[in-house]
C-alpha cells in the first residue's frame, strides 16, 4: 500500500477540527472551525483516493524520483497567477470603496476587513507563492540536486495555502489581532510557524545535499529570506490566547514596546520577504533570461551582507514622532538612510548584468519586464529612506504618498520581477518551445508600467495635499481643515487610483490569458519584436 | 541585566563585534584571489537547465 499515512492523518485532523468547532468559546472559532472541516474532509476524500495498493503477491514498482522535483513548482506558478489577480482584484474593490464609500457592504465586505485580506492576498498569498516555487526552482537548479523532504515539500505547498484560506477567511469573519501584515490570530500563526520550519527543513536539506561545491548567491537571499521571516512572526505574534478555543489573543508585549516590535516586524517583512527573497530571484532568473553571469559576483556578496546587517535597524522609521525614544527614531532613519548604498549597488548589479546584451531588450519583452523591476526597485529604494528622513516623515507619514510608495515598490518591483520570473518558467516547467505570445507580454509590462505611474503620481499628489492641509495653522494657532475636507479634497485622485490599479489588473488578466495557453501548448503566429522580419520561433526554424 | 546595562553593552562591545564582522566580510570577499573564483560561481545558473541532477 502507498499514500496509506496521508489520509489517515488529514482524517484525523478533521476530527480534531470537528471537535474544535463542537467546544468553541466562541462563535467565531466555531465557524472558523467548521471551514477547517470543510477543507480537511474534502483533502481526505482527495488523498484516499491517491492510495496505491499493489496486486496480491505483488510489490508496488517505486517511485521515481530522480530528476528534478518540478510538480510542486508547477502548481506553484498556477497558485501564484490566481493569487496575484485575486489580491489585485480586491485591491481594486478597495480603491473603489474609498472613491464610493457605498461600495463597503457591511460587515464582510467592508475596507476595514478586505484591506487586510488585499494586503496578504498580495503579499503572502502572491508574492509567497512566487518566493516558495521560485526558491524550489532555484534551489535544485544551482544545487543541482533534487528537492530534500519527499511529501515534505506538498506539505509546505498545500499547508501554506490553507494558512491563506485560514488567514482570509478569517479576516473577513472579523477576525484580526491589528498587527499590520500579521493580522491573524494565534491558531493560525502556530499553523504557519509549522509550515515554515518544514519549509526551512526542504531548502537547508537541498542545499546540503548539493553537487555544485559553492552556494549561489541566490540562495543565500532565499535562505536569509526564510530565518528571517522565521524569526521575525514569531517574536512579533508572540502573544496569549484567552481560550484554546477561541479566537482572542493579547500581545506579550505592551504599548510603545508592541509598537517597536511590530515595526520591527512590519520593515523587516519589506526586507527580508518582499526584498531579499526577490533579490534571489533576480539573482537567477535576470542572468538566466540575459543569458550572462551577473555583472559583478562580488558585489552580490557585499550587496547580500550589506542589506543583511543593516535592514534589521531601519523598522523604527515607522515610530518617528511618537511615544518610541528619540535615539530609536534617530537609528532607524540613519539605518533607512545607509540602506541607500547596498539597495542600489543590487540594482545597478542586476541592470549591469546587461552590459554588451543590451540590444535583447529590443528582442524581448520579458527581460524588458525584468529591467523595469529593477528600475522600479532603485525608485522605490530611493524614495523610502528618503521618507525616513524625520523632516519628510513630518509630511508624509499617515498620508497616501506612503501607500503610493508601498506601490510602486510592490507593484513596480515585486509584480513586474515576478511577471518575469514566471514568463521564464512557465514554457521551461511544461516543455514548450516558448511562451504563447511575446507581444502579449509586451502588453502586460505597459499596461502595469502605465497603472504604477498613474498610481504612484496620484499618491503622491494626494499624500502631499494631505500633508499640507493636517498641518496648515491660521495666524491664531488653529487647524485650518477639518479632516473631512482633506479627504474631499483627494477625492479625484482616489478616482484615478482605482483606474491605475485597475490597468496592472486588466496587465494580470492578459498574464493569465498568455500562461493558459502556453499550458496548452499554442504558439501564436506574430512578428518578432525589435523590427525582425521573422514570423515566429518556429516559422524561422521550418523555414531553414 | 537591567536595561541600561543591555543598553550600554549593545551601542558599544555590540556595536564593535557588528561593525568588525562586517568589515571582515568585505575583506574576505576581496581577499586576493577571491576574484577569479566568484568568477566560476557566478556560472553556476548558466550551466544546464533541466537534464541530469
Amino acid at each position: 500500500m502507498r499514500n496509506g499515512t496521508e489520509p489517515i492523518i488529514l482524517g484525523a485532523a478533521t476530527l480534531l477540527a470537528v471537535l474544535g468547532a463542537a467546544f468553541a468559546q466562541d462563535e467565531l472559532f466555531r465557524i472558523h472551525a467548521w471551514i477547517l472541516v470543510a477543507i480537511l474532509a474534502a483533502t481526505t476524500i482527495v488523498l484516499m483516493r491517491r492510495v496505491e495498493f499493489a496486486p496480491a503477491g505483488q510489490t508496488l514498482p517505486p517511485k521515481d524520483t530522480s530528476g528534478y522535483m518540478d510538480d510542486v513548482i508547477r502548481y506553484g506558478t498556477i497558485a501564484t497567477v490566481f493569487w496575484g489577480v485575486t489580491g489585485f482584484l480586491v485591491g481594486v474593490v478597495i480603491a473603489a470603496q474609498l472613491a464610493w464609500p457605498i461600495l463597503n457592504i457591511e460587515p464582510w465586505f467592508n475596507f476595514g476587513r478586505l484591506r487586510p485580506l488585499h494586503t496578504s492576498a498580495v503579499i503572502f498569498a502572491f508574492g509567497g507563492n512566487a518566493l516558495i516555487c521560485t526558491s524550489f526552482y532555484v534551489v535544485q537548479r544551482t544545487c543541482r540536486a533534487r528537492l530534500f523532504g519527499g511529501s515534505l515539500v506538498w506539505f509546505v505547498f498545500w499547508g501554506y495555502q490553507l494558512f491563506i484560506v485560514m488567514a482570509a477567511t478569517g479576516y473577513l469573519l472579523g477576525t484580526t489581532q491589528s498587527k499590520e501584515y500579521a493580522e491573524p490570530e494565534w491558531y493560525v500563526d502556530l499553523w504557519l510557524t509549522i509550515v515554515w520550519m518544514a519549509y526551512l527543513i526542504v531548502y537547508l536539506g537541498t542545499i546540503v545535499r548539493r553537487k555544485e561545491p559553492h552556494i549561489y548567491v541566490a540562495n543565500w537571499f532565499y535562505l536569509s529570506f526564510i530565518i528571517t521571516v522565521a524569526m521575525l512572526h514569531l517574536v512579533n505574534n508572540a502573544a496569549v490566547p484567552v481560550s484554546f478555543l477561541g479566537v482572542k489573543s493579547y500581545s506579550a508585549f505592551a504599548g510603545v514596546q508592541d509598537a517597536l516590535t511590530q515595526w520591527w516586524y512590519g520593515h523587516n517583512a519589506v526586507g527580508f520577504f518582499l526584498t531579499a527573497g526577490f533579490l534571489g530571484m533576480m539573482y537567477y532568473f535576470v542572468p538566466k533570461q540575459a543569458n550572462r553571469p551577473v555583472y559583478s559576483y562580488r558585489l552580490s556578496i557585499i550587496h547580500f551582507w550589506a542589506l543583511i546587517f543593516l535592514y534589521i535597524w531601519a523598522g523604527p522609521h515607522h515610530l518617528h514622532y511618537t511615544a518610541l525614544p528619540d535615539w530609536a527614531q534617530t537609528l532607524g532613519m540613519v539605518f533607512s538612510i545607509m540602506l541607500w548604498m547596498p539597495s542600489w549597488g543590487g540594482m545597478i548589479n542586476g541592470l549591469m548584468t546587461l552590459q554588451g546584451a543590451w540590444d535583447k531588450l529590443r528582442t524581448d519583452p520579458v527581460l524588458r519586464m525584468m529591467v523595469m523591476s529593477l528600475a522600479f526597485y532603485g525608485m522605490s529604494t530611493f524614495e523610502g529612506p528618503m521618507m525616513s528622513i524625520k523632516a519628510v516623515n513630518s509630511l508624509s507619514h499617515y498620508t497616501d504618498w506612503t501607500i503610493g510608495h508601498v506601490h510602486s515598490g510592490a507593484l513596480g518591483w515585486n509584480g513586474m520581477v515576478t511577471f518575469g520570473a514566471l514568463y521564464y518558467l512557465v514554457p521551461k516547467l511544461w516543455n514548450r518551445e516558448r511562451l504563447y505570445s511575446l507581444q502579449l507580454v509586451n502588453w502586460h509590462l505597459w499596461l502595469a508600467t502605465l497603472g504604477i505611474v498613474i498610481y504612484a503620481a496620484v499618491m503622491w499628489v494626494a499624500g502631499i495635499t494631505q500633508g499640507l492641509m493636517w498641518r496648515e495653522y491660521d495666524d491664531q494657532g488653529f487647524l485650518v481643515n477639518s479632516f473631512v475636507e482633506t479627504v474631499s479634497a483627494i477625492h479625484p485622485e482616489y478616482v484615478m487610483r482605482t483606474v491605475g490599479g485597475l490597468l496592472y489588473l486588466t496587465g494580470a488578466l492578459v498574464m493569465v490569458y498568455n500562461v493558459w495557453r502556453t499550458i496548452r501548448g499554442d504558439v501564436r503566429q506574430e512578428k518578432a519584436m525589435g523590427g525582425l522580419s521573422t514570423t515566429s520561433g518556429t516559422a524561422a526554424a521550418a523555414a531553414q | 541585566m537591567d536595561y541600561s546595562a543591555f543598553r550600554q553593552f549593545a551601542d558599544s562591545w555590540g556595536l564593535l563585534y557588528l561593525f568588525l564582522l562586517f568589515v571582515g566580510v568585505i575583506a574576505f570577499t576581496f581577499r586576493p584571489g577571491s576574484k577569479k573564483t566568484a568568477e566560476e560561481i557566478a556560472q553556476i545558473p548558466l550551466k544546464e537547465d533541466n537534464d541530469d541532477v
